[in-house]
């Protein structure tokens, strides 16, 4: 009679992937996780909105600026279209035009930031005078005077805007790399014959990834706002594609020119809140995370 | 050469270098669109002869080289070439005297809300590094953080709301023309101020509050603690000369700020000033307009960031013996 052996491979065995995520949901404060709930709030609104809208984007369904009431949740604008539904298509239209735009830029930033990193030479230094002239000139205005030459659309926005955004994610990309590409196993896997994307990609990447992560929800944050402006301005998302800065823009004469028989309407707000809001979460994600992966920094 | 000042020529030359690049970047947009900009403007149906009467008109059939040399020496001497609002008729438009009155007009929203902001957010950065962790920080520090995630318009309007509408205090739209006196100018614009008072403020007072946090954690302050110098001195002798640089960094970068949040605040206050001018100019694609507002807020950021820099080498010495 053997006495069972106590299975080793059991007791060592590492923690799975959504253990750990569970783990450290477990310790998320507050503020997180009412960042990251608002966070699901819309990207659900964003992915499921033919679904959840009652009307449809751009359908007239009643009388211009009707007040809220069963019919029409938070009333009608300044045409008669349903001013809920066109909050939750502007979820789809606004955060999804700001993610490819965020996701372009990192991809764009980022291989060149790691490529010149490991590259070095002339192509370092040119890259990188080219960047700081960029840098020399606002995003707005450079973005402002970009949408004059090529036309409003919103091909050109996204573009224009990845195009601005990827400078940054480059100074960041390539002041990391710049510590991961002398390491042994970035030569180990020269040496083996890799080719330079398995090197950018599978080597020198997964280990600059957290200071990107977190960069990736700052610049999300503020290419979002960017968007929200420009089209805040007229010079962005074109109508009748719903969109929450030019939401703002359509209904501002009720806050500038309030009728006095006319009933106070809250319309310009609601987009305006839906904005503030997602940020805020975002913010606090960000700050979260910050906090996580460096522990002694400072929040700023 | 004294070192200083030899350092501090080097920064002009590269500022004035940045300057340079950035106007050939500006003017070159242009250059970029594929087909030109005549096409693009007159649409797919218009005849050679239509688009090369335009491109004489704005002056594209010669060399991109010789125009820049043109535009740069106007714009030397102050004159930025003529709108494309009043072409081809026989008014012509100098985009100089479009600019002029508004400029002056920007110029004075932003130093009256610069005079506002910046003791403002000083004093409330120091108050929140020096009690940092208490209630004080805690509830402004979340403030700021709203503020910060709150687009400009947002608040614009919200303050517009309840200053201009429901309490009629000021007037919701700042309308000022060239014959406005002074305080009845400073009363039009009080609420673009304040709405970029705002903004700048809490921006402002997080870098302070984070370099002022920094510094009080250096070891020469825990030396000065320990070897029982009063807080106050401590603070004025051994903090303060430390604290010029990154002070002056944080106003320079904040002011830089200002002068791109100055063309969203403009825009819902109607306030006659530059960034409203390049709004409408984007809208009608009037090129030499865009392109000469451009210059101008490209040419402010660059001089403050610029100025940031002379302050911290002037300020700090280490910053001489570069590595």
């Amino acid at each position: 009679m053997t006495a069972q052996a106590p299975d080793i491979r059991l007791v060592r065995a590492r923690r799975s992937f959504t253990a750990n995520v569970k783990r450290t949901l477990a310790t998320a404060p507050i503020s997180a996780w009412f960042g990251m709930i608002v966070i699901l709030i819309y990207v659900i609104a964003a992915v499921f909105a033919p679904w959840i809208a009652p009307y449809s984007e751009s359908e007239i369904v009643g009388k211009a600026y009707q007040p809220s009431g069963p019919e029409f949740w938070l009333g009608t604008d300044q045409i008669g279209r349903d001013v809920f539904s066109r909050l939750i298509y502007g979820a789809r239209n606004t955060i999804g035009i700001a993610f490819v735009t965020t996701m372009l830029s990192f991809f764009v930033g980022g291989t060149l930031g790691v490529l010149t990193a490991l590259k070095r030479g002339w192509l370092d230094q040119g890259v990188s005078r080219l960047v700081d002239a960029f840098l020399a000139i606002p995003v707005l205005i450079f973005a402002l005077m970009l949408l004059a030459v090529f036309g409003k659309s919103i091909l050109n926005l996204i573009l224009i805007l990845a195009l601005l955004d990827s400078t940054r994610v480059f100074r960041l990309a390539r002041a990391t790399a710049l510590n991961v590409v002398v390491m042994d196993y970035v030569e180990a896997a020269k040496l083996r014959g890799e080719g330079m994307g398995w090197i950018i990609f599978k080597e020198v990447l997964p280990n600059i990834l957290p200071p990107l992560i977190t960069e990736f929800g700052l610049r999300f944050c503020f290419v979002f706002l960017t968007i929200a402006a420009l089209s805040f301005l007229g010079v962005g998302i074109q109508p009748p594609t719903a969109d929450w800065g030019s939401m703002v823009a359509e209904s501002k004469t009720l806050i500038t020119f309030p009728v006095k028989t006319f009933p106070y309407i809250p319309t310009p707000f609601y987009p305006a809140i839906a904005i503030a809001l997602l940020t805020v979460a975002i913010n606090f994600v960000v700050d979260w995370f910050l906090h996580k992966t460096s522990g002694l920094r400072d929040e700023l | 050469m004294h070192p200083v000042l030899r350092t501090v020529l080097q920064r002009l030359g590269l500022g004035l270098l940045t300057l340079f690049v950035v106007s050939i970047v500006i003017f070159g947009s242009l250059e970029l669109l594929p087909g030109g900009f005549a096409e693009a403007i007159l649409g797919q149906g218009a005849t050679p002869e239509t688009v090369a009467a335009f491109n004489r008109e704005i002056g594209m059939d010669r060399p991109a080289t010789i125009r820049y040399v043109e535009w740069i020496g106007g714009v030397l001497t102050g004159d930025f070439g003529y709108s494309y609002a009043g072409m081809g008729g026989s008014i012509k438009r100098s985009v100089t005297d479009l600019i002029a009155p508004r400029l002056y007009n920007t110029f004075f929203l932003a130093l009256m809300t610069a005079a506002v902001a910046v003791p403002l957010s000083l004093f409330l950065g120091v108050m929140a590094a020096l009690y940092r962790n208490s209630w004080y920080d805690r509830i402004v520090n979340s403030v700021t953080l709203t503020t910060i995630a709150t687009p400009e318009f947002f608040i614009a309007y919200l303050l517009m709301f309840f200053f201009a509408i429901k309490n009629r205090w000021f007037y919701s739209l700042s309308t000022v023309s060239t014959s406005t006196e002074f305080w009845e100018h400073v009363y039009r614009a009080a609420l673009p101020s304040i709405t970029l008072t705002l903004v700048i403020v809490a921006h402002m007072m997080r870098m302070t509050r984070a370099a002022l946090i920094n510094l009080l954690a250096s070891p020469y302050m825990e030396m000065a603690q320990l070897k029982g110098v009063p807080r106050r001195e401590a603070i004025v002798r051994h903090a303060l000369p430390n604290a010029w640089a990154p002070i002056a960094t944080v106003i320079a970068f904040n002011l830089a700020y200002l002068v791109v949040g100055v063309v969203v605040v403009e825009v819902v206050y109607v306030y006659p000033g530059i960034g409203q001018l390049m709004v409408d100019a984007v809208s009608s694609r009037d090129m030499p307009v865009v392109q000469a507002c451009a210059l101008i807020f490209a040419a402010t950021y660059i001089l403050l960031n610029l100025s940031a820099d002379i302050v911290s080498i002037i300020t700090n010495p280490r910053l001489l013996h570069p590595k």
